[in-house]
């Protein structure tokens, strides 16, 4: 057929795929490194001490020991009720970070759909869409989840997953938290949506017959992953400290169930007298919270489109 | 007479995550008062970058300057302080890049960055200035010079701006004006005027102009010598009138005939050039275009052939005599 | 000729992009003519070339006949079929027969997917073969654009501008499409592909019997590879003529302006040339100006020119003008 002429050499290195561009980038990002191994080591703490402590060890009341500072027997002390902090601090701390991620995959699918729909679509839907996000996003948040939070509270009963049981509150938490934090990443799809769309290899699609549907969901969304999951990280620190917060105020996880928030509002009445009651559970929501952005802050830089762009 | 500018082993090269980009590998020529030098090739061939460097404009780093000096007034342009290139910068040479939105601020008035770089290198008043500017505008054509001065870049079209652009470039009265491809992204007929300006104005103020682009049509209206470059290197270096008629550098004369005329039906195939693009990542040890040329012989994969004299002002780097096909 | 042999067949297409005002509920508040009362057919195995500079429309037009933007009025008939009013399913079965080449190598293609999906889509929406079968059509048709289909899991990124332009026409002719609208194909690419290309797209046109609409605003390569010409100025055609006939004997003025600034590659015939330099900028499709859109630049526009559209006609077999100065 043809005379020509380019017989495509594979040279024997590739070019470096995006990903492998993003991975190399992130190593070099110190404070997301340390981000990594900080979180590793919470991660350790909350799945390991589980191994090593039962659950029915956090929940262990024990009157004579109530309010016992740390000593070997109790090495984070106990609470006013005697239950060991150590203990309740490992299982908390499941808790947290289990609301922390679901509450974000609550939020992405709202926010990853409603931005999607806006973007694409465009005219009236989007002009609704967006109202309706910006009218959301100028409720205070915080509000809007003790409202929420109030408003279900115990709606749904105590049920068992996995030989655990776990109250009502946990769920209701997730969805309340998912529900309010969706917006921001609703804007960001959007954003990129619109901009996608525009693209040319869009245009081939549409000229080839494709639906709407397959064009969202094959084409554009796998070209918007990366605000998507910085977006998602820093937010799995945002729904530890959401839960903290309405926890704290009591309209959060009820108890036995213990999370890292509910602990704070136990310590409340015993803020100077027996610190260790807030000190542990605290830090802990510190560390894991500052990990969360050191790694958010590095797949930020690992991924910013812009540096990947190819010169020829 | 004494060559304005002499550009003598020039290399230039990049750091980037996959290694070091030979940009620029060792270029020299001259360039005379009130001439106009062409500089041709394709993309990654390092025309831009080696304009670039004459004037420090390369980010340093990933960039780096491996070599070569570049003579103006008896002075190495390279190796000189900051203070000092930035007052050559604009006054003694100036630039017109591609894309004028990205080279003009957006949110200043035409008229405040047309004063600036006269109050600054000419030493005179605000008012004075102002009236420079208008003169100019009107120079490079521009309609209603004054009402436009308090305009910005966005409200001008793609060609006034680039006509802007031209003005602040003469506002201070180079004598070189570097242009690259400054035609590139404009429609023909807007290119046309452009083109046409440029030759007027570089009469008029008998200016010397190196214009880069790879439009090889472009270069035949205003060119006196053109420069071929590939994978960083010189490959040919001839008056216009001889590249076009005589061209030998194997490189040079397949690009001729893989051009099509406007002026001429050409009832054939388009002549190509097999292969593909130079890695200036990974150079070969030979000659760089030794890949992709119908004439490669066996020296020509191991040493890099030097830019020698072929005929009067006509140079080629190359061990192949086109014309026999045999070893020079 | 039968109306057989018009494959597409355009008739007073207009299109307009609103634009609009309101916080919920959008208010039209003017309109782009980018399209503005065209017509004209594509005889079934020829290249037509539309031509024009930026703004012109001829981008609007293509997407227009393909149904991509949906015509604002008029028709479009595809081998006798209503493509405007056609419903949803009949006009996907139709797109297997109609397909586009685009002129971003880069951004054509999506760079999340493998090239083999990419080639592969309209092989799956149109349920064309299945499964190993796919994959074989997939490789020939990497054979037919010169390939290597080793290369088939590879990502666009991995290849050159010349060669992802490649599998862009690849995935075109996945459908086996009769018709092929190639919107600046080349533009994007270095003058040494841009050859390649070419050849590519007029074996392809040999080889399968594809009717070719070439768009482009390179008059030299279209005079190389298209038969008939159409010239466009600001959402209206100007100038329809076969193609020697065009290039040697152009009736519209803005026809003869834009010949007169393409450079071409030969500075003893470009210098000696009579150039006729259009003043000022192309005015806007928004507020395009009243009777012939010309008249603003053209040097023998006469006091009617503003006042009435001139009419299209075929002053000659196979030469249409839209112009009032030219007579039968």
């Amino acid at each position: 057929m043809t005379t020509t002429d380019i017989a495509w050499d594979i040279s024997d290195r590739p070019p470096l795929t995006p990903g492998q561009i993003a991975i190399q980038r992130f190593r070099r990002h110190k404070m997301a490194i340390a981000g990594i191994f900080l979180l590793l080591g919470v991660l350790l703490f909350v799945i390991g001490g589980s191994i090593i402590i039962s659950e029915a060890d956090s929940n262990f009341i024990d009157l004579e020991a109530r309010l016992s500072p740390p000593s070997l027997k109790h090495p984070f002390g106990t609470d006013n009720v005697g239950r060991d902090i150590l203990a309740r601090t490992i299982y908390g701390g499941q808790i947290s970070i289990i609301i922390g991620l679901l509450a974000v995959v609550v939020s992405i699918v709202f926010g990853v759909l409603i931005g999607a729909i806006s973007g694409y679509y465009g005219g009236i839907i989007d002009s609704l869409l967006m109202r309706f996000t910006e009218a959301m996003f100028n409720i205070p948040s915080l509000f809007l989840l003790i409202i929420l939070a109030k408003m279900l509270a115990g709606k749904i009963p105590t049920f068992t997953l996995l030989g655990r049981s776990f109250s009502g509150s946990v769920i209701v938490i997730i969805c309340v938290i998912g529900l309010t934090s969706w917006m921001y990443l609703a804007r960001i799809v959007r954003a990129n949506v619109l901009s996608l769309k525009e693209q040319e290899f869009v245009t081939a699609a549409k000229c080839i017959g494709a639906s709407n549907l397959s064009i969202i969901f094959a084409h554009i969304l796998p070209n918007t992953l990366a605000p998507v999951i910085v977006s998602a990280t820093l937010q799995v620190a945002g729904s530890i400290i959401s839960e903290a917060y309405v926890s704290f105020l009591g309209v959060g996880v009820q108890p036995p169930t213990a999370t890292w928030g509910n602990m704070l509002d136990q310590a409340y009445h015993h803020l100077e007298s027996e610190p260790w009651m807030w000190f542990f559970p605290g830090m802990f929501i510190l560390l894991t919270v500052l990990a969360i952005n050191f790694v958010g802050d590095g797949l930020r830089d690992a991924m910013d489109p812009r540096a990947l762009v190819e010169t020829d | 007479m004494d060559p304005l500018l002499q550009v003598r082993d020039l290399e230039v090269q990049f750091q980037t995550l996959e290694g070091t980009v030979h940009a620029v590998n060792g270029i020299s020529y001259d360039l005379d008062p009130g001439q106009t030098l062409g500089i041709v090739g394709e993309s990654g061939c390092g025309k831009s970058v080696s304009v670039l460097s004459l004037l420090q404009l390369i980010p340093e780093p990933p960039g780096k300057i491996a070599g070569g000096e570049v003579i103006y007034r008896n002075e190495d342009l390279l190796k000189m302080e900051k203070m000092d290139i930035q007052n050559i910068r604009g006054t003694d040479i100036s630039m017109v890049f591609q894309d004028p939105m990205t080279s003009l601020n957006p949110v200043l008035t035409i008229g405040r960055q047309l004063n600036e770089a006269q109050v600054v290198h000419l030493d005179i008043t605000r008012e004075e200035a102002r009236t420079r500017s208008v003169e100019l505008l009107n120079k490079v054509g521009i309609p209603q010079p004054a009402e436009r001065l308090t305009d910005y870049p966005h409200q001008f079209s793609g060609g006034m701006r680039q006509r802007v652009m031209i003005a602040m470039a003469l506002s201070c009265i180079p004598s070189i004006l570097i242009a690259d491809e400054p035609t590139t992204a404009l429609d023909v007929t807007i290119q046309a005027q452009i083109i046409e300006l440029t030759k007027n104005l570089r009469d008029e103020m008998d200016m010397a102009v190196i214009w880069i682009t790879h439009d090889l049509a472009v270069i035949a209206e205003l060119a006196d010598r053109i420069i071929v470059m590939y994978a960083g290197f010189i490959v040919e270096e001839a008056d216009v009138f001889q590249l076009f008629s005589n061209p030998l550098h194997p490189y040079a004369l397949s690009l001729l005939k893989s051009i099509p005329r406007v002026d001429k039906h050409i009832d054939d195939r388009l002549a190509t050039i097999s292969g593909f693009p130079p890695n200036n990542l990974n150079l070969p040890p030979g000659c760089s275009f030794a890949p992709r040329c119908d004439y490669a012989v066996d020296r020509c994969w191991i040493e890099v052939p030097l830019l020698e004299g072929v005929g009067p002002e006509h140079r080629i780097a190359c061990w192949v005599d086109v014309t026999t096909g045999r070893e020079r | 000729m039968s109306d057989k042999q018009r494959l597409v067949r355009v008739r007073e297409l207009k299109k307009y992009f609103p634009i609009t005002q309101g916080i919920i509920f959008q208010r039209e508040i003017g309109a782009c003519k980018a399209v503005d009362d065209v017509s004209f057919d594509i005889y079934k195995g020829e290249t037509l070339g539309l031509v024009g500079e930026s703004g012109c429309g001829k981008t609007t037009i293509g997407r227009t006949i393909l149904q991509l933007y949906r015509p604002t009025s008029g028709e479009v008939y595809f081998d006798d079929l209503d493509l405007v009013s056609a419903s949803g399913s009949k006009l996907r079965e139709l797109r297997k027969r109609m397909q586009m080449i685009f002129q971003d190598p880069y951004a054509s293609l999506n760079s999340r997917w493998t090239i083999s999906r990419i080639i592969g889509e309209p092989l799956r929406v149109h349920k064309l073969f299945s499964g190993a079968e796919q994959t074989d059509r997939v490789e020939e048709l990497l054979d037919l654009v010169s390939i290597d289909a080793h290369c088939v899991n590879r990502y666009p990124h991995e290849f050159s501008g010349g060669q992802r332009q490649r599998i862009g026409i690849a995935r075109a002719l996945a459908s086996e499409p009769e018709f092929i609208i190639c919107d600046e194909p080349i533009s994007a690419l270095d003058v040494s592909i841009q050859a390649q290309v070419v050849n590519l797209l007029e074996d392809l046109q040999e080889q399968f019997g594809l009717t070719y609409l070439f768009i482009a605003h390179d008059l030299s390569m279209v005079r190389h590879i298209c038969n008939r010409v159409a010239v466009m100025y600001l959402g209206v055609i100007a100038e329809l003529a076969y193609r020697d006939e065009l290039y040697t004997n152009p009736l519209h003025p803005y026809t003869q302006a834009l010949l007169s600034a393409v450079p071409i590659p030969d500075p003893v015939v470009t210098r000696a040339r009579q150039r006729v330099i259009l003043e000022g900028d192309p005015p806007s499709p928004i507020n395009p100006p009243s009777g012939c859109r010309f008249h603003t630049r053209c040097p023998i526009a006469k006091d009617y020119c503003s006042e009435d559209v001139p009419e299209w006609r075929e002053v000659k077999k196979g030469h249409w003008v839209a112009c009032h100065e030219v007579k039968f």
